[in-house]
């Protein structure tokens, strides 16, 4: 089995859309060796009696009721947008899919 | 060598709420650009989204009617990857522990001809999961707009299993699914509005092959006729590359309804790598069996269970039922009439073929007709009791109904149009008749069958109409046989 602290930096940062210089990609791969080194460190601890669970606390059903309130006018929702036109942000053109 | 199809279908549906799924702005289509965001949907830092009861409710309602299985916990997963249509750079979907697993669809294949049933089906499903839209891409010369007005409106996505082989079956499927998603009010299903898409998982392999082919998925089939006709094209072009002798390759195609054929969108060595984690910021839903029963008491009966009661209830023929199953409204406006008619056949007949063809011409829906179910029941008993002949009723009294609403025995009262009470007057009228017209009799006389007609003619203008055609019918040819 493949070790689950391994990693191929050149991957992580194709998935993060990060282009990186050689020097970063040395100072990366050592900073999130160091941190999958920290998190190893738990898997020392013996949970095979603990039932999985994706949260630490025992909440549950936190709804809203399904009642509309005004949101961002598109001026304001827009306002830290770089590039828009027509009221929509305007990206690099992207093959559909 | 014969090649057999598998197919299995991604349908998203946009479930019908006010609000977004994790926040409070309101849903719609059609809205100004970028018109109907807030923080959460926009996916700003510090935000908390908070989900929709109302979303949960209906998928819930929407797994047990597609008779899957609802687990005690469900829970939301971040599903990462960048794309300009997610602003958050993560979907919030369902991973493990999806709202609804299992599950199956009845679907019914079309019929030898348009007055039989078809075969009906089952088709099995893997999963339906709850998540949010995502905003919408516009496409220009040079450079993409991106319109998150879609974002975050609730959407449920059912995936079946591989488990049908033909174009009709998948049409099939999405017509039986489009019918349940209506009759559970979850959706409207408005393909044009989005509200409904479609995917396809397709492989073809000789048949008698257990081993599937290799799969090619096609988006954009956003239309039911697009769905069977994407199919159709994409099973014809990859049976052609194997009889060609070549490979297909794993990919990732998109169907252009107006070429009217499938292309290549990417192939899988760039499909993604999700990275699914537990969204930290929502809770899991619990769902206990006060609420489960709640939600399955509010359940509506299944388009199929109601056409197979239809049969047995009222013994309608399949064309009607067929009509009336399409629309849960139009079920409603016949069971209102049925409970008065006393022929609930007749009535059936009435609103199918009179009512909706008025409808139609009139550019008018349903909702908007004049004509009540109580009246189409009125309608019916007035031929029952023979007060009226069909034809009068059908000429006369019901185009009149559909103008002003106003009811069918008003109708024949104001307008006189009351069949002869009494069979001695009528027989009378036919007696006079005959022997004002000694050509036309002795024309019948010799063998001339439709020279009756003209006869016949003559008593309805006699009775303004009112006469019932099948009765005068009898009656002349009684008088006639005498005379010979």
């Amino acid at each position: 089995m493949r070790d689950p602290h391994s990693f191929d930096i050149d991957y992580v940062a194709h998935l993060a859309r990060l282009e990186l210089t050689s020097q970063e990609r040395e100072r990366f791969s050592a900073q999130l060796g160091d941190i999958l080194q920290h998190f190893a460190q738990l898997d020392e601890v013996d949970v095979s009696s603990v039932e999985p669970m994706a949260h630490a606390f025992p909440v549950e059903n936190v709804f809203r009721e399904d009642k509309s309130e005004p949101g961002l006018s598109p001026e304001r929702a827009l306002e830290n947008t770089p590039r828009k036109r027509k009221n929509m942000v305007q990206v690099p053109k992207v093959v559909e899919g | 060598m014969e090649y057999e199809a598998v197919i299995g279908l991604e349908v998203h549906v946009q479930v019908k709420t006010e609000s977004k799924i994790f926040s409070s702005v309101g849903v719609g289509f059609g809205a100004q650009p970028n018109s109907l965001t807030d923080p959460v949907v926009l996916g700003f830092p510090g935000v908390l989204p908070v989900i929709n009861r109302e979303a949960v409710e209906k998928s819930i309602k929407v797994g047990m009617l597609l008779n899957g299985s609802i687990p005690r916990v469900t829970k939301w997963d971040r599903k990462n990857y960048f794309y300009p249509d997610s602003p958050k750079n993560y979907q919030i979907s369902q991973f493990d522990q999806p709202i609804c697993s299992g599950g199956e669809l009845e679907i019914e294949l079309k019929g030898p001809s348009r007055n039989v049933m078809g075969e009906h089906k089952t088709i099995a499903l893997t999963r339906a999961h709850l998540e949010e839209d995502v905003g919408k891409l516009i496409h220009l010369e040079n450079e993409s707009l991106v319109d998150f007005n879609r974002a975050g409106t609730p959407l449920l996505e059912i995936v079946s299993q591989p488990d049908m082989h033909t174009p009709e079956e998948a049409y099939a499927y999405l017509t039986a699914l489009k019918m349940l998603l209506i009759y559970g009010e979850v959706s409207d299903c408005d393909m044009e509005k989005g509200q409904l898409r479609c995917d396809a998982n397709v492989s073809v392999r000789p048949v008698g092959q257990k081993e599937l082919g290799v799969k090619v998925e096609i988006k954009n089939l956003n239309s039911i006729s697009g769905v069977r006709n994407g199919l159709a094209y994409e099973i014809e072009r990859q049976i052609q590359v194997l009889e060609g002798g070549g490979t297909l390759a794993q990919e990732t195609r998109g169907w252009d309804a107006a070429k009217g054929m499938t292309y290549h969108m990417r192939s899988k060595e760039e499909s993604h790598d999700y990275r699914y984690f537990p969204d930290p910021d929502l809770m899991p839903v619990r769902i206990d069996h006060q609420w489960r029963d709640r939600l399955h008491a509010s359940l509506p009966e299944k388009p199929f269970d109601r056409q197979r009661r239809y049969f047995d209830a009222y013994g309608l023929p399949y064309t009607l039922t067929s009509v009336l199953i399409s629309d849960p409204e139009l079920c409603h406006f016949f069971e209102e009439a049925a409970k008065r008619a006393k022929r609930p056949r007749q009535a059936a007949n009435w609103i199918v073929n009179n009512l909706l063809g008025e409808l139609g011409r009139a550019g008018l829906t349903l909702s908007e007709s004049k004509v009540f179910p109580d009246q189409i029941a009125q309608l019916v008993n007035l031929i029952g009791e023979g007060v009226i002949s069909k034809n009068l009723a059908k000429e006369r009294v019901f185009p009149e109904m559909f103008k002003t609403g106003d009811n069918p025995a008003a109708i024949v009262q104001a307008r006189g149009l009351g069949q002869s009470e009494s069979a001695e007057d009528l027989e009378k009228i036919c007696s006079e008749i005959v022997q004002a017209n000694p050509d036309a009799v002795a024309e019948v006389l010799s063998g001339n069958k439709k020279a009756i007609n003209f006869l016949k003619g003559r008593v309805m203008r006699a009775t303004r109409g009112k006469a019932n055609p099948a009765l005068v019918g009898s009656l002349l040819e009684e008088l006639i046989a005498e005379k010979g």
